[in-house]
């Protein structure tokens, strides 16, 4: 067993957990905070995208109690039914989901693709390594490709991001 | 996951003499390798000694004018720092085509290297394996071997080395900075530190017992066009079934390693001499006493002709 101290959502948290506890775990089986899906739980489907300290990560694969003393920000963090954050707003008016399963993690995801790309950060198909990258339907798709949707919401989900970023599709 | 003790250590001293006291101990990093593992049971540390306080998170100029890596950056870190996109392009783009964004914002230089081979029967553990369970033979011999390895390969294992990254370092000509318990420092030639799987394919790298990476330096730039091509199943977040990872000079001489196809990333210099003359003369140096299987015999001609597109894209 050990102990962690760790700020959830802008709460801090003590829990007292087994060692073995992912962050995924410790999110929904001790913090019941369920809107963070496990996939996969190996780092292959992108369900479990949380940030941490302001960088998305797949919280299956990473241990709660390397995260002493961080911030974490779940899909409950980014905004409520009645207060949205625009990145769930633009799911909902684009429809991008259809069984809702890859949604928490694709909305995480798609928020911090987007400081990726203003904090200038390049992707495998950025053109040019040296020029700050644009926000292409080619760039999103790439970059979001952590995130995988077996119902295939792909289309939806990249109008959505690409209103977010204010720019048409 | 079976269960461990977990501690955090922060001198680079105490994280070795920690690794040194207790022989089933593990290092981790990003942990997205180790875990991985670990939930499978393919790796049983009963110890596990977090690193990342440890403060190797920075890039800094080394002596000879070349970039001293820690061995904590972020893989993200790493192929976004200007330096590296300006004078070691082939790195950031190793970097960017593996993995995902979410990977990589956690994945660190030296678990990057250390990272273990994606050989399905080595994750399957009612296979035999000699990597994961020495001795108990090699079910991928005889079995499905596509993603295989075409050279370099045993009686005893087939196994191919994952990393990207170990690619663009290769070419690179990298070297790894450790720490051993006993408080001893070294360098180790990039080409080194992976080993071939002989007869102890679960011996994958030259590192002793409890020896910690503490850094990745680059020797100073080398110009040229920097290209990584990466072949795979689907575009992006898949592993290579090969990659090429090339620095063209103007007069066409230059370097080339190439994943997905050896135990360890693969650059024979020889072959290099015959960059002027065109893939297929520096592929069939590169690949000569290849012995691939039925099933990734394919391989040999996609090295050729991915060189082939590499070396057209390099003269633009
Ligand atoms: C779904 C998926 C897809 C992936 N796709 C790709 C891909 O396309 N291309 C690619 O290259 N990689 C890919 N990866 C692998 C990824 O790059 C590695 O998991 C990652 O780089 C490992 O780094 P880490 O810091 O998380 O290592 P860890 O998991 O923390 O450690 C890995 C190993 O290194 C050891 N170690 C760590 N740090 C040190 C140190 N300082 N000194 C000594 N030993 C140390 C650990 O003990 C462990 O044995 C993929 C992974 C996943 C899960
Ligand atoms: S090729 Fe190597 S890793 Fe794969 S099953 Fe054989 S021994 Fe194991
Ligand atoms: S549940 Fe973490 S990536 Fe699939
Ligand atoms: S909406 Fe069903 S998996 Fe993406």
């Amino acid at each position: 067993m050990a102990t962690l101290s760790f700020s959830v959502n802008g709460e801090v948290r003590a829990l007292k957990l087994d060692t073995r506890t992912t962050l995924l775990d410790a999110l929904r089986e001790h913090l019941h905070l369920t809107g963070t899906k496990k996939g996969c739980d190996h780092g292959q489907c992108g369900a479990c995208t949380v940030i941490v300290g302001g960088q998305r990560i797949n919280s299956c694969l990473t241990l709660a109690v390397m995260h002493e003393g961080e911030s974490v920000t779940t899909i409950e963090g980014l905004g409520t039914p009645e207060h949205m954050h625009p990145m769930q707003a633009a799911f909902v008016r684009h429809d991008g989901f259809q069984c809702g399963y890859c949604t928490p993690g694709q909305i995480c995801s798609a928020v911090a693709v987007l400081d990726e790309i203003k904090a200038g950060i390049p992707s495998h198909v950025t053109g040019d390594l040296n020029a700050a990258p644009h926000l292409t339907n080619t760039e999103l798709r790439e970059r979001m490709s952590g995130n995988i949707c077996r119902c295939g919401a792909y289309s939806n989900i990249a109008e959505a991001i690409t209103e977010v970023a204010g720019r048409p599709a | 996951m079976k269960s461990f003790t977990y501690e955090k250590v922060n001198s680079a001293e105490a994280a070795a003499s920690a690794a040194a006291s207790n022989s089933n101990a593990k290092f981790i990093a990003g942990g997205t390798n180790l875990l991985d593992l670990m939930k499978l049971e393919i790796e049983t540390p009963s110890h596990l000694i977090d690193v990342n306080g440890l403060g190797f998170d920075k890039i800094e100029p080394a002596p000879d004018g070349g970039l001293r890596i820690g061995a904590l950056v972020r893989n993200t870190t790493l192929a976004a720092d200007a330096r590296i996109r300006r004078d070691y392009g082939l790195l950031s783009r190793a970097l960017l085509a593996g993995a995902s964004g979410q990977l990589r914002n956690k994945a660190t230089t030296a678990g990057n290297l250390l990272q273990r081979t994606r050989c399905p029967y080595f994750y399957d553990t009612n296979q035999p394996c000699n990597k994961r369970s020495p001795g108990s033979g090699c079910a991928a011999i005889g079995g499905v071997t596509r993603q295989h390895a075409v050279i370099g390969a045993s009686d005893a294992c087939i196994a191919t080395h994952p990393s990207d990254m170990a690619i663009a370092m290769r070419a690179l000509d990298a070297t790894v900075q450790t720490v051993r318990p006993d408080g001893s420092t070294r360098d180790i030639p990039i080409a080194d530190l992976h080993r071939l799987p002989g007869d102890t394919p679960h011996i994958e790298t030259t590192l002793t017992s409890g020896e910690l990476i503490t850094s990745v330096t680059l020797p100073k730039p080398v110009g040229g066009t920097h290209i990584y091509r990466k072949v795979r199943d689907r575009a992006s977040y898949a592993f290579a079934l090969v990659s090429v990872g090339a620095i063209v000079q103007r007069d066409g001489t230059g370097r080339v390693a190439v994943g997905g196809v050896a135990h360890k990333p693969w650059r024979v210099e020889a072959a290099e001499a015959e960059m002027p003359r065109g893939a297929k003369a520096v592929a069939a140096r590169l690949l000569e006493g290849a012995r691939p299987t039925k099933e990734n015999a394919f391989k040999l001609s996609l090295v050729e002709r991915t060189l082939g597109a590499v070396l057209t894209e390099a003269k633009g």
